[in-house]
């Protein structure tokens, strides 16, 4: 089995590489065949990636412990989807994902695209496959997940497994790596297309109108991603936070913020065919992120306790990534002349404007994100000292470049194209700047002084006023018309320009978001040792330990505090935060006690002891509005699903008066 | 061309701003990683400086008294004697023989006080914590 295994990888190769060959040669040679017959291949590298992971699951599930992959993930004692997971639960597995997800995607766009583009698709099809090859030499040649164990190594008990890592037996973590390696491979795409129009010379816009749809997806996918990564943090590692700033954490979001901005700049180019070889340096910075995360996570280049093992994979990713860096570079430099701006910049105050500094703060992010994430790496190389930074060089960066960006949320849509008067801006912002003082006065007069959280909280008021009245308006004008009801006209609105109201929707996302992370400001905690029958006051909330209990299963021993909580006299009920030891990982977990709310959370973990003294640590936090962030994602989800609907009326977009540009106007939106 | 000097002054009003913050971040949050035989070769230069030592907790040597936790770091022979005394709760992978990495600042008394602990598991065949990109496996701060 794990000889199939090994060798359809090792096929999968060969296909991959004679498709890079075969459609660049036939684009070159003008031999459709060749270029036929590399579009089939990266169907059979499909089916072969799809056999291999196949028996790799087959084996996980099965338990077939020669294998040093199963052994080092899998364990009879783990429930069936955990024993599926251990698919991605480790580094050879994972790999194997990221060559399947990545065949998977070309093999859709192929298909997609087999009577459309065929001046771009041999390039498109050779961009993808020389990834792919890439991710394949490393499963065939350098970590495969078809090892066996050798025998005698005196390290294999027969038919037990090491299991999977404890913590990740959590549901969240069931479909969150793959979520975020959705997102992650699926950049590949937009890239590809990016790089077969400047290869082809096509002046523009054709890419982007092409892989819009791509970038959202992935783009759905990477939040996603990282958001159930953060709701896992929450739910499971007992510190209650979601975001640490650690290397891997932040792996995640470069490539986010990237795809971000080039979300918003692409608008630019498709409005006034503005920032043409921006648009194409952001989503080749998206991809090598992509492909950077992946190689962080990997190399242990930067110390993170989380990391994978320090492995040889390191040097292959530095190569894999300074040659397509220097590749991707060279084609643009080469193919500047086709890639003009139509138009310029006009006034500070217009919209392009605001997509401008949209652009330059996220990638200001971006980039202290990274080189926080590298200041042991580099501080090493300039001053021979290994120098880290931590979370409060992040947030105090980040920070005000979220508020920054929050305003700009609300600002920018409303702003004219162009030019825009001071006067229309008074008007469009009264009521949203009125709303935003109103809240700051009534939080001031309600005593907080935390200054980022007040203008946090306000600008957050400025948005969602701004963003409920441009629906507002809308609506009445097509209600008026059409003599239906607000929400159905609300509908209908939406419906009509699904991009520009599905926007304002991801938008009221972030908001709410926001107003999440704000409840950070207002956290309150107590760490203490207590008997059974004694009692804490923490907040408004009056928690007692009843009693204790501890047992063993097979899978883990485990031991658990009975909380009883009650509030301003009222029984909220019984909680029980548990700690648990896994036998066969031989780790500890703990399982946290969450009473969620609207407003805020109580957090409890069972934090140790019970040994000596017979005293229990108990953790308890107090955390407001933490709830919002989840809501905020949904909402965030559903503007992204509406801005993939068609829009109603295809309407049509004509560029904004570019003056001199003939034949540019009218285009159809997709 | 006016214009462009508008913008100019803007983004570079923008960037100075945030490298203001960064580098203010970095000078106040920065830790020099030492073994622990760098720290007490450190001599008095050490007090000023946060630090992150990285050992494994001796057996046994753990000892948790109210909120405070002392234990003691070892690298072959030598020995680093640990106060914890932080807010946030030791991982659950802090135990007898984990690798762990202590952040805080040597004290006068040549004990070391951290105010962040980070503990890797002692894996059974060997040290290779289990995470996929993306997420920590392990949360320890």
């Amino acid at each position: 089995m794990e000889n199939v295994g090994a060798l359809t990888i090792l096929l999968a190769f060969c296909f991959a590489v004679y498709s890079v060959v075969a459609s660049v040669a036939g684009k070159l040679g003008r031999r459709p065949f060749l270029v036929l017959s590399a579009e089939r291949s990266v169907y059979s590298v499909w089916a072969l990636l799809t056999v291999a992971s196949s028996i790799l699951v087959y084996a996980l599930i099965h338990g077939d412990f020669r294998l040093a992959y199963v052994a080092e993930h899998s364990d009879h004692a783990m429930a069936p989807i955990y024993k599926f997971t251990a698919w991605w639960g480790g580094q050879e597995g994972s790999l194997l994902l990221w060559s399947w997800l990545l065949a998977t995607y070309s093999s859709v766009v192929v298909f997609q695209n087999r009577r459309k583009f065929r001046a771009m698709m041999p390039y498109v099809t050779a961009a993808l496959m020389t990834t792919e090859t890439f991710f394949l030499i490393l499963i065939a040649f350098v970590e495969s997940p078809f090892k066996v164990l050798e025998a005698g190594r005196g390290n294999v008990v027969e038919g037990v497994g090491q299991g999977l890592n404890p913590l990740l037996q959590y549901w969240t973590m069931v479909i969150h790596p793959p979520m975020l390696y959705l997102g992650y491979v699926g950049f590949a795409v937009p890239f590809a297309f990016a790089i077969a129009s400047l290869a082809t010379k096509q002046p523009g816009d054709s890419w982007i109108h092409t892989t819009r749809r791509w970038t959202l997806v992935t783009w759905m996918f990477q939040s996603t991603g990282i958001l159930l990564g953060a709701g896992w943090a929450y739910a499971v590692l007992g510190w209650g936070g979601y975001w640490g700033w650690d290397p891997v954490e932040n792996a995640s979001l470069l490539p986010w913020i990237t795809a971000t901005a080039f979300l918003h700049s692409v608008m630019m180019q498709e409005k006034k065919g503005m920032m043409k070889v921006w648009n194409i340096v952001l989503v080749s910075c998206t991809f090598f992120l992509c492909i950077f995360g992946t190689f962080l996570t990997r190399s242990g280049v930067v110390s993170s306790v989380h990391a994978f093992a320090q492995s040889p994979l390191g040097p292959f990713f530095v190569t894999f990534m300074a040659i397509g860096i220097a590749a991707t570079l060279y084609l643009i430099l080469s193919r500047l002349d086709y890639l003009k701006s139509e138009a310029q910049l006009e006034s500070v105050l217009s919209r392009e404007s605001s997509f401008l500094f949209n652009n330059l703060i996220l990638l200001a992010s971006c980039f202290a994100v990274l080189w926080g994430t590298l200041f042991p790496v580099i501080s090493e190389a300039v001053t021979g000292e290994k120098i880290s930074v931590d979370a409060p060089f992040f947030n105090r960066v980040n920070i005000p470049i979220g508020l920054f960006l929050l305003l700009l949320t609300g600002v920018g849509p409303l702003i004219a194209w162009r030019r825009s008067s001071v006067e229309s801006l008074k008007k469009s912002f009264f009521w949203p700047t009125v709303a935003g003082l109103a809240l700051t006065a009534i939080l001031l007069g309600a005593g907080v002084r935390h200054f980022y959280a007040l203008v946090s909280l306000a600008l957050c008021t400025f948005v969602a006023t701004s963003v409920m009245l441009e629906f507002f308006k809308g609506a009445s004008a097509i209600r008026s018309k059409s003599r239906t009801n607000l929400v159905i006209a609300m509908v209908e609105l939406t419906h009509r320009n699904t991009r520009r109201y599905g926007g304002y929707m991801v938008h009221m996302g972030i908001v709410l978001l926001f107003i999440g992370f704000t409840g950070k400001a207002f956290d309150k905690d107590a760490t203490v040792e207590m008997t059974p029958g004694q009692t804490i006051e923490l907040g408004s909330y009056h928690l007692q330990l009843t009693h204790t209990d501890s047992g063993q299963n097979e899978n883990y021993r485990w031991g658990r505090l009975y909380i009883n909580v009650s509030r301003n006299g009222r029984d909220l009920g019984t909680f029980e935060p548990e700690q648990r030891f896994y036998i066969a990982s031989r780790q500890g977990a703990s399982n946290v006690a969450i009473r969620r709310g609207v407003n805020e959370d109580l957090y409890m973990n069972f934090a140790g002891g019970g040994g000596q003294g017979g005293k229990f640590v108990l953790q308890a936090y107090v955390f407001p509005l933490v709830s919002w962030i989840w809501i905020g994602y949904w909402v965030v989800l559903l503007g992204t699903l509406i801005c993939l609907v068609p829009s109603k009326s295809r309407l049509l977009y004509p560029r904004t008066e570019v003056v001199g540009i003939a034949g540019k106007h009218a285009k159809v939106e997709d | 061309m006016k214009n462009y000097v508008k913008f100019g002054i803007l983004i570079v009003a923008i960037l100075g701003v945030l490298a203001w913050l960064a580098v203010g971040g970095i000078s106040d949050t920065k830790t020099y990683y030492k073994t622990i035989s760098e720290v007490t070769q450190l001599g008095d230069q050490a007090k000023d400086k946060r630090l992150r030592v990285a050992g494994d907790i001796a057996p046994e040597s753990i000892v948790r008294e109210g909120q405070t936790v002392h234990f003691t770091l070892a690298q072959d022979a030598l020995r680093l004697n640990v106060v914890y005394s932080g807010i946030e709760p030791l991982p659950d992978t802090f135990k007898d023989g984990a690798q762990a990495l202590a952040d805080g600042k040597l004290g006068a008394d040549g004990v070391f006080h951290a105010t962040k602990i980070q503990a890797k598991c002692a894996s059974k065949y060997e040290a290779k914590p289990v995470a996929k990109p993306g997420q920590p496996a392990v949360r320890t701060s």
